[in-house]
């Protein structure tokens, strides 16, 4: 599963920022995951505890904080909530629709002590 | 262990193994559903806020805690991404042509592959890095064409990634010009997200799999430039709707090209031979 490494880059990230802002536990890492995109949180909390055995970032909190989709569709010229990745405008049916949130994969924050 | 109830213990990919001795749930409890992300409905899910409730967790209350808050808003692929940028230089001083191949398992990639290979091997040096769990079977395929090819055994891991790749080149020694070819890990979900610098993504998918994989898997179609219908030769004796598929594909991807190709007989090799060669003509080594 893909989650793990990502686990793997979160447990990188959080190392690279101790190391440039000098603190040495982290209590909560804050993430942001889309809803469009293609991770699964439950997943990435399952693996969180086993990649960050043993490094800086043990024990931390996973905490994932949902956005939710949103596009812009090409033809009501609006931004439409969306419910998928590549589903149809809910107002018109059709598929001319750009993601525009909803994909995110980011660590937002970190609480540190 | 499962990190929303906390029961069971379980390796990560976890076949089986899964069931817990003190109490049952009465949700179909598939924590080890490895590529089955999309899309469905598990119950713990709110949107939101996910919160895992196990271990350390459930003493932290979110925002209350007088701690200092670092932002970083950082990408989590970014370190994947710095690789892979790293490879695209490594490929744009050699001139090399890299396509980066996704498909499930059994999709006839390695086939295509070494038909594809006899066919350019005599107009253009060609390399090979082949991306498996386990075994080096395909790795050896690929040698017995007369080409350089390395595997990487992935071992858990479910994709290959722009580092994995970035080792494998310091075994190949790239020849100036020529096309490399990474095979990567038969799985329709996970590659799509790991770029390895390649120059495009050809998404492999037979018709034997059926037309509604584009809808199924989106990201792998929406990631791809090229989308190759393989086996196609066994089309007449199959329900499979060409055009079905192919406008399913095009729905998350308007942009993907697709040819429909048989490694048996060789319909439509030459298409994708063409493709091949002119874009790789396109590259000059800086």
């Amino acid at each position: 599963m893909h989650e793990m490494a990502l686990c793997e880059g979160v447990v990188g990230l959080v190392e690279d920022e101790a190391r440039k802002q000098s603190f040495t536990r982290v209590k909560s890492i804050i993430l942001e995951i889309g809803v469009l995109g293609h991770v699964a949180p439950e997943a990435m909390l399952f693996c969180f505890d086993a990649v960050s055995h043993g490094t800086m970032a043990e024990g931390a909190k996973l905490v994932i904080e949902r956005t939710p989709g949103a596009g812009w569709c090409l033809d009501c010229s609006k931004t439409v909530p969306l419910q998928e990745r590549f589903g149809a405008c809910p107002d018109c049916g059709r598929h001319h629709v750009q993601i525009t949130s909803g994909d995110e994969l980011r660590v937002r924050e970190l609480e540190v002590e | 262990m499962c990190t929303v109830c906390g029961c069971g213990t379980e390796a990560i990919e976890g076949q089986a193994a899964h069931e817990p001795q003190h109490h049952h749930h009465d949700h179909d409890h598939e924590h080890h559903h490895d590529h089955g992300h999309h899309h469905h409905d598990h119950p713990h899910e709110t949107v939101g806020l996910i919160d895992a409730g196990a271990g350390i967790a459930g003493v932290h209350v979110p925002g209350l805690s007088q701690e200092r808050i670092v932002r970083i808003e950082r990408d989590i692929l970014s370190k994947n991404n710095d690789y892979a940028r790293h490879n695209r230089e490594r490929f744009a001083r050699t001139g090399t042509f890299v396509l980066n191949l996704v498909s499930s398992p059994g999709s006839g990639k390695t086939t295509l592959l070494c038909r594809t290979i006899e066919a350019l091997k005599q107009r253009l040096p060609i390399a090979v890095i082949e991306g498996d769990q386990q075994t080096s079977n395909d790795a050896e395929r690929i040698r017995a064409t007369g080409v350089k090819a390395v595997q990487v055994n992935t071992g858990k891991g479910c994709h290959l990634d722009a580092h994995m790749v970035g080792h494998a080149l310091d075994g190949l020694g790239l020849e100036p010009g020529g096309v490399l070819f990474i095979e990567n890990v038969g799985n329709l979900v996970c590659p799509a997200a790991f770029d390895l610098g390649e120059a495009h993504k050809v998404v492999v998918l037979s018709v034997t799999e059926g037309e509604d994989k584009p809808a199924k898997y989106p990201d792998m179609f929406a990631a791809a430039d090229l989308m190759l219908l393989t086996k196609s030769d066994l089309l007449p004796h199959l329900d499979f709707d060409v055009g079905a598929c192919m406008a399913a594909a095009l729905r998350v991807n308007p942009h993907l090209q697709i040819l429909a190709v048989s490694a048996k007989t060789g319909e439509g090799m030459a298409a994708f031979h063409a493709w091949i060669e002119a874009r790789a003509a396109r590259r000059v080594p800086a």
